[in-house]
């Protein structure tokens, strides 16, 4: 019955757009909105400024003349010492100090190449595996390079084999060890993980209960529990006389809670995989162990893996712990640190030290485990 | 039973066949891994009862009658059990006890009201707000809780003052290095009826909202019973307690020549190891928290409010039920996380059952597998407790499928 | 057309302009509705349509113009909305029934909580309904346990079990498997035949032509073109009309 005319697109009425809707709907749209951003402002107010002033205003910065890739840089006249660098705010000529110790632990100085080297063989496999996106060869140089990265950065930081001087574990510390305890510790409960998660799923009695005996009881007690277990206990289990490394024992405790999370973790994985390729790998007549390597793991795992990152993500939280039973991790560097007789009461400076070092890493770990999440997200959406 | 079927399928098949029948397999694979895994327990079992043997260590719980001979940071553990170097190690496992429960306790009280605090502003449509929290997920989610605990303890340390220079909350409470003096309650005989009245209230609460839900139901007029609760609950033992004269009175703590004498001290070990495991846990409950609420469809709220229900029906009715089902399971699985965490207060001598009885007690008497064993039964106890309560509570919430 | 003059009209919309952010959603609409007619709305995706009736019950807010519902004026107001929302009903394209209750208490909810009826007279009623879209034996099991097809017409009860005098529709099926379509269509059908008034933002055009009195087209946020059935399908007189007629015509007939 009736036919209108064309409407011009016309722009909105001027207070709804651009920066001054935005204030308003976001900020200050109700009574209970501006006060709330008052009070967000007001506690933005107390926190930060002073945060700021202890760490980089007031702090002190004397570090004399440093040394930076081959440049002589001068920050001060001379480096400050305890007594002259102030207590209201932080020391930084402290950690500048101890720097060594944060990130070496006992190391020997003339053998530095050789942590340096095992940082640099770290970022490399960091680097491959996240910018390197369509090589085709990437998952096999990935499984390469997995695999011989432990050998090879055994062989550097421990030495030994005809090789190398050697290094004892007890002279490794800080954030050396922290990683090597990470990396290990990663590197070898994702396998065991694996199995054990299978061995829950299996059909054969035995096997399951054996396996949901030991993933709950681990997931039941507190890591602290398993590594005590580990220091007192674990060298009993053995013959008399055996010499059991105390990283050695951390690792093992590491390894097998770990690997009781990763199994749940992977299982979650399996359950995910609908009934019907278990019965189209079984219909083209694959055993066990070919139907799981080739068909059924592949998928489970790439589901899962967000959450076998998030997973390492706490492991790597967990190293801290080996500190109670006398590693010297990165932590435990700053508890030695601040006890030198000529620098008492730096702890403060230390733990802020250490927090950012682990914020760093921790931070870039989780949004790399988000971008796969939503990376796996939009993939499976199909 | 099953070897009966094997028996009598294997009964007309030749060798080869027996051997790749699966059932068979299945069969030697499992009692195989039993023969594996008890060979080597044998093993270990071995060599531990040798090596004790052979460093004189002693085997049995008898050590925890002796004497402890060491002494316990004054806290409700030691206070409970009336602790003293002469008490037995028996009796350090007891107080430990309570002094996990205590943090765990406190701990999840905490956390659940930061962690709903921060959640539900992580959601708000205030930018600031909803920034700020996402910030103080992103910031202590990322750093280790053992760290954590330090740093408060830390902090708490240097901060607060000396006890001559304590500070004090209106003469009531006093603050210093020694930990946070509040007034200590003193129960007197007529207190426990005052006890009795307020579990009279609850129960009378609940048949008055009974009461008015029936109403509800039968008049469609709606009455709202937060008032009367709060009387009831409140008003009933208030009312009792001034009968009765008062029979509570609080031991405040007075300065004395060195420190604060009197009232009831919480150790500053306490303060900033529930401190810190309060805030990092909040982390996560904010987290679950937020996809509770965002689990809950638009379309909801939607028709939630087209069929006329107010901000306020719809979050109770429609909003909420729906996203507690989402947010509570792992809520309850953080709590565990939390007790399991308080175990790192050996890091800072806060005397609960790792740090006391598997500490110290472990090092003065060596017998790390009894003492380490009990120690893990209690864990795995309170596991065991969670994970009940967990299926019970998934049970009772789950909304029926196809 | 003349006696259909005498009765009032149910909903006036005049110059109504939404903006989302700086797109311009619904350009000068200018709609009335009489008291049970039954209305179509049809078009691309994309135009406003369903934007356009969910600012009628104010599931959505507009910057510009005016709506006049049942006598009330649509504004921010709270209870000015409410009262709105009773003689509003709405049907969504993906049913949003309530999954933790049963489909009972799905009808009862907004009787009791809202009306403040009591249980027994909700109760009674909403059987009443459930029976009424032919469902009522599945009255205490749960949502997730129906199909697609019978969710929707328990939608279309919940809907009803307030009284409204207006029910609006937005794609009601568009979700369903094709075999579904039909049981709620029929529904739809019984409804428009006792007088309620209804639009339906839709794509079936076998029910616009049966049932509708009016169907009306948007493109690109604005109303291009309303007719009677018989003519808007015979006689479209606008190109964009004609365009969207033979996109989805060959595909129906």
């Amino acid at each position: 019955m009736a036919i209108n005319e064309l409407q011009p697109t016309r722009k909105p009425p001027i207070f709804q757009i651009g920066a001054i809707l935005w204030l308003r709907t976001n900020l200050i749209s109700s009574w209970t909105n501006g006060l709330l951003t008052f009070a967000s402002l007001y506690l933005l107010y107390i926190v930060i400024p002073p945060l700021l002033d202890w760490m980089f205003l007031s702090a002190n910065f004397n570090f004399g003349t440093v040394n930076i890739l081959g440049f002589d840089i001068k920050f001060s006249e001379v480096m400050a010492d305890n007594k002259n660098c102030g207590r209201e705010a932080a020391c930084w000529p402290f950690i500048y100090e101890k720097i060594y110790m944060f990130i070496y632990g006992f190391y020997p100085r003339e053998e530095v190449w050789r942590p340096d080297v095992f940082y640099g063989l770290t970022a490399l496999l960091i680097i491959v595996v996240r910018l390197v996106r369509n090589y085709k060869y990437k998952n096999k140089v990935i499984l390469s390079m997995i695999v011989t990265y432990p050998i090879v950065s055994y062989i550097l930081i421990a030495g030994g084999f005809g090789l190398l001087p050697v290094v004892e574990t007890h002279q490794w510390g800080g954030l050396l060890l922290t990683l090597i305890i990470a990396s290990v510790g990663i590197l070898i409960s994702f396998p065991i993980g694996v199995v054990l998660a299978l061995g829950r799923q299996s059909e054969l009695r035995v096997i399951k209960l054996f396996s949901t005996l030991f993933i709950e009881f681990i997931r039941g007690v507190p890591l602290i529990t398993i590594l005590f277990m580990a220091s007192f206990v674990l060298p009993l289990f053995l013959e008399s006389g055996t010499n059991f490394d105390k990283l050695l024992r951390a690792l093992i405790a590491i390894a097998l809670f770990q690997a009781a999370y990763f199994a749940e973790v992977v299982r979650g994985g399996l359950q995910a995989i609908p009934k019907g390729q278990y019965e189209a790998a079984d219909a083209i007549g694959l055993s066990y162990f070919q139907k799981n390597a080739l068909i059924i793991l592949p998928q489970a795992l790439k589901i899962s893996i967000p959450n076998i990152v998030g997973s390492s993500i706490s492991l790597f939280k967990d190293t801290t712990l080996v500190l109670i039973i006398g590693l010297m991790d990165m932590l435990a560097m700053v508890n030695m640190t601040s006890n030198d007789p000529y620098w008492l009461g730096r702890e403060t400076e230390g733990f802020v030290f250490v927090t950012m070092v682990f914020w760093v890493i921790l931070y870039s770990m989780s949004r790399y485990s988000r971008k796969l999440e939503i990376r796996f997200n939009t993939e499976n959406k199909n | 039973m099953k070897q009966q079927n094997i028996l009598s399928q294997v009964k007309n098949l030749t060798f080869r066949e027996i051997l790749y029948n699966n059932e068979v397999r299945a069969f030697f694979f499992q009692v195989a891994t039993l023969l594996l895994i008890f060979g080597l327990f044998y093993t270990i079992i071995g060599n531990l009862f040798d090596n004790i043997e052979a460093r004189g260590i002693h085997t049995g719980f008898s050590f925890l009658k002796n004497r402890a001979g060491f002494d316990i940071l004054p806290f409700l553990g030691n206070y409970l059990q009336e602790y003293t170097p002469e008490s037995s190690n028996l009796t350090v496992f007891y107080v430990g006890l309570i002094n996990t429960l205590v943090v765990a306790l406190v701990g999840i009280i905490v956390t659940t009201f930061l962690g709903l605090f921060i959640g539900i502003a992580r959601l708000s449509n205030n930018y600031l707000v909803a920034k700020l929290a996402g910030g103080y997920i992103e910031l202590f989610r990322n750093i280790p809780v053992l760290l954590q605990i330090f740093f408060w303890y830390n902090i708490f340390i240097n901060i607060f003052p000396h006890p001559k220079k304590s500070f004090s909350f209106f003469d009531v409470a006093f603050l210093n290095q020694r930990g946070l003096y509040l007034p200590k309650p003193i129960l007197e005989s007529g207190f426990s009826l005052v006890i009795i009245a307020f579990v009279v209230g609850i129960i009378l609460t609940v048949f008055m909202k009974r009461y008015f839900n029936k109403k509800h139901d039968e008049t469609g007029v709606h009455t709202s019973t937060l008032g009367y609760s709060t009387l009831l609950i409140f008003g009933l033992p208030a009312v009792f307690f001034l009968l009765l004269g008062s029979p509570l009175h609080f031991d405040i703590a007075v300065l004395g020549k060195f420190n604060l004498k009197g009232g009831m001290q919480i150790v500053p070990e306490f303060i900033a190891l529930t401190f810190a495991l309060s805030v990092y846990t909040a982390t996560y409950i904010a987290e679950a928290i937020r996809s509770g609420i965002e689990a809950v469809d638009k379309g909801q709220k939607e028709a939630a409010a087209a069929i006329g229900l107010t901000q306020t029906q719809s979050l109770k009715l429609i909003v909420l039920p729906q996203a507690l089902r989402v947010a509570i399971p792992p809520t309850i699985n953080q709590y565990l996380n939390l007790t399991k965490n308080s175990s790192l207060a050996t890091a800072i001598g806060y005397p609960e059952l790792m740090s006391a009885f598997g500490g110290t007690v472990l090092n003065q008497v060596g017998q790390a597998v009894e003492i380490l064993g009990m120690a893990m039964l209690v864990y795995l106890f309170i596991s065991l407790c969670i994970s009940l309560l967990l299926n019970f509570v998934n049970k009772r919430m789950a909304i029926p499928e196809r | 057309m003349e006696t259909e003059n005498n009765k009032s009209n149910i909903i006036e919309i005049s110059e109504l302009n939404k903006w989302y952010g700086d797109f311009h959603a619904l350009k000068n609409i200018n709609m009335s509705v009489k008291e049970g007619e039954i209305i179509v709305v049809c078009g691309p995706s994309g135009s406003g349509k369903s934007t356009l009736i969910r600012c009628v019950n104010f599931l959505e807010k507009f910057q510009e113009g005016n709506i006049v519902v049942a006598g009330i004026e649509l504004t921010d107001d709270a209870q000015k909305i409410r009262k709105i929302r009773s003689e509003v009903a709405m049907v969504f394209q993906h049913f949003n029934l309530f999954p933790h209750l049963t489909i009972v208490d799905n009808l009862t909810l907004a009787p009791i909580w809202v009306h403040n009826e009591t249980k027994e007279e909700a109760r009674e009623k909403a059987l009443k309904f459930l029976e009424r879209v032919d469902i009522s034996e599945q009255a205490e099991k749960y949502p997730n346990q129906l199909s697609g097809g019978q969710q929707q017409r328990v939608a279309i009860a919940r809907s009803l079990c307030t009284s409204p005098k207006i029910m609006l529709f937005d794609e009601p099926t568009s979700a369903l498997d094709p075999e579904m379509i039909s049981e709620v269509l029929d529904v739809m059908v019984e409804l428009a035949k006792e007088g309620i008034t209804m639009i339906c933002v839709t794509h079936e055009m076998g029910f616009a032509k049966k049932m509708a009195n009016r169907i009306i087209f948007m493109d690109e946020g604005q109303i291009v073109e309303e007719n009677d059935p018989v003519n808007f399908f015979k006689n479209p007189e606008s190109e964009r009309l004609q365009l969207f007629l033979s996109q989805i015509l060959t595909h129906d007939e």
